[in-house]
């Protein structure tokens, strides 16, 4: 079966959608994705849809699903790299992504995670000892 | 019909000099001749060109048909000679005389030749009426799209000189908009800004709208989808120099900038981008 | 320029959609239309197309290259013979949804074309026309 490959990268997953998807393979994705994160006790996701020339309603729900997902297991996700015709196309769709973290690209997105990492660290450190 | 009758082809052929030489003095008496943009010699080579190309075509027996093979080079040259005359500045008068004046010169001849029989001669200045006509609305035809296309891209320069995108600093682009904004313009705006953005891989980009005269619902809808596109590509847009009285007209209208980063100026606007990049200017 | 003429495409899985969009991406691309004009159209293709699979228990897509007034066009029809919108205005409206949608797919698709046209009959089936002038 056709799957979407996911990278490691320290404690970060990497995703590059470089398919036009179809819905199942979408679901598929937002399975595998949340399953790693466990598996590999990820910190963040980066995703890459710089090669996706359209995000519809379908695409758009994945990309949210997986912010949200991931944020209730403890991971951060960044979508990188959308075009400007996809961009002003969703906002007129009237998609709003609220909850989904953007960069302009990988660069970007991997500086993003890595500081959220770092604050979260900061949070999980000093909560518990209550100083 | 025309085909097999028509003396047309003979008698251009006898009196080619003839002819050009009424033609060039019709066409230097019109009026219409401007002798700024094309000299007397010049014009006497394009109407001789263009005169022996139609005597060439004629040969073939076929006088009006001039969407036939024979004539590929008759219209081949008049589609070049009026696209130059279009982005040379003549006028659609200027460049239809050009082939109209034409009939005359052919008239008399037709009417020495064969001036005796009324029927001949009527039928043969029907024949060279038609082609003339044909010849004349295929020139206009040409002329026209021409300007249309220099119209065109003049219109996308313009556009072009009106969004300047400005890489003020590393990762900080500034747009200064001014004049009127309607829809497309802002369309347009809206595109190339988010492209520029990805090119120069800009996380901030500034609006400034203090050139702005006025901004409709329209206009203030168009500028906060800008800023909502930029945000799902991950930048971050601030619009600067909303003067009062434009506040005031987005109040009344019921347009929210809701979470948009707003500054008063460009000053400000910057100092905001600067802290939000790091950046501290001494 | 020669108009080519329509064609029809099955819609019955969810592959078929992701051929659905990638056809209306070239016919834009060969009439000329611009990358933005592209990416809505295929959008609403996606929208539209999805909705006459999962809704409409599959259907097909028509496509058309218009020529009017000097204008040049693109039309789409989706129909379906499924069970059809019993309130078209209420799925117009942003948010509804019958299915696991977010409820985008009709209104929002509206919003990315120039004309919309939905026609509908309970227990006979949905007909979407979509154009977008260059």
């Amino acid at each position: 079966m056709e799957k979407i490959p996911i990278l490691k990268l320290g404690e970060i997953l990497l995703v590059s959608i470089q398919v036009d998807m179809h819905d199942r393979l979408a679901i598929t994705l937002q399975d595998d994705l949340t399953a790693r994160i466990v598996k590999d006790r990820a910190r963040g996701v980066l995703i890459d849809i710089s090669s996706l020339e359209m995000v519809d309603s379908f695409i758009g729900r994945m990309l949210g699903n997986i912010a949200a997902m991931s944020q209730a297991l403890g991971a951060q996700t960044v979508v990188v790299g959308m075009r400007p015709a996809v961009a002003i196309t969703i906002v007129e769709l009237g998609l709003s992504m609220q909850n989904v973290r953007t960069a302009l690209n990988v660069e970007r997105g991997i500086e993003m995670l890595q500081r959220a990492v770092e604050e979260s660290e900061e949070d999980t450190t000093h909560e518990p000892s209550g100083t | 019909m025309t085909k097999s009758t028509s003396r047309l082809n003979d008698i251009l052929e006898k009196n080619e000099k003839e002819i050009l030489d009424d033609w060039m003095r019709e066409q230097l008496a019109s009026g219409t001749l401007r002798k700024d943009l094309i000299t007397e010699s010049e014009l006497r080579k394009q109407s001789a060109e263009l005169l022996g190309l139609i005597i060439n075509a004629t040969r073939s027996g076929n006088v009006t048909e001039i969407s036939g093979t024979e004539w590929k080079p008759v219209l081949d040259f008049l589609a070049a000679t009026s696209k130059t005359r279009a982005a040379q500045g003549f006028s659609p008068v200027e460049t239809a005389t050009f082939i109209f004046s034409m009939k005359q010169p052919i008239f008399t001849r037709l009417k020495k030749e064969a001036g005796s029989n009324a029927s001949v001669l009527a039928d043969e200045i029907w024949v060279a009426t038609v082609l003339t006509d044909k010849l004349g609305l295929f020139t206009a035809e040409t002329y026209q799209k021409s300007r249309e296309e220099i119209i065109r891209r003049q219109q996308m320069e313009l556009l072009e000189l009106s969004t300047p995108v400005i890489r003020i600093w590393e990762g900080i682009l500034v747009l200064p908009l001014i004049g009127t904004l309607d829809s497309s313009r802002t369309q347009i705006v809206m595109e190339t800004l988010l492209q520029n953005i990805v090119d120069t891989n800009s996380g901030i980009a500034i609006i400034d709208i203090t050139g702005v005269p006025a901004v409709d619902t329209l206009v203030a809808q168009h500028l906060i989808k800008t800023v909502s596109a930029a945000r799902l590509m991950g930048a971050q847009c601030i619009i600067s120099g909303i003067r009062p009285q434009i506040a005031q007209t987005m109040v009344h209208l019921g347009v929210a900038f809701g979470d948009v980063v707003t500054k008063a100026s460009l000053a400000d606007a910057l100092k905001y981008a600067f802290r939000q990049s790091g950046i501290t200017v001494t | 320029m020669s108009l080519p003429g329509p064609e029809t495409l099955e819609l019955k899985t969810s592959e078929d959609v992701v051929r659905a969009r990638q056809r209306v991406r070239v016919c834009m691309k060969d009439q000329g239309f611009g990358l933005v004009d592209q990416t809505k159209m295929v959008t609403a293709t996606s929208e539209l197309a999805r909705n006459a699979v999962d809704y409409g228990l599959g259907g097909t897509m028509r496509i058309e290259s218009l020529e009017e007034m000097g204008r040049i066009g693109i039309r789409l029809v989706f129909l379906d013979h499924g069970p059809g919108i019993p309130d078209i205005d209420l799925a117009l409206t942003d948010g509804y949804t019958s299915g696991h949608g977010l409820g985008l797919g009709l209104g929002g698709s509206k919003r990315l074309v120039n004309e919309f046209e939905i026609w509908s009959k309970p227990d006979e089936g949905t007909r979407v026309t979509i154009t977008r002038w260059r």
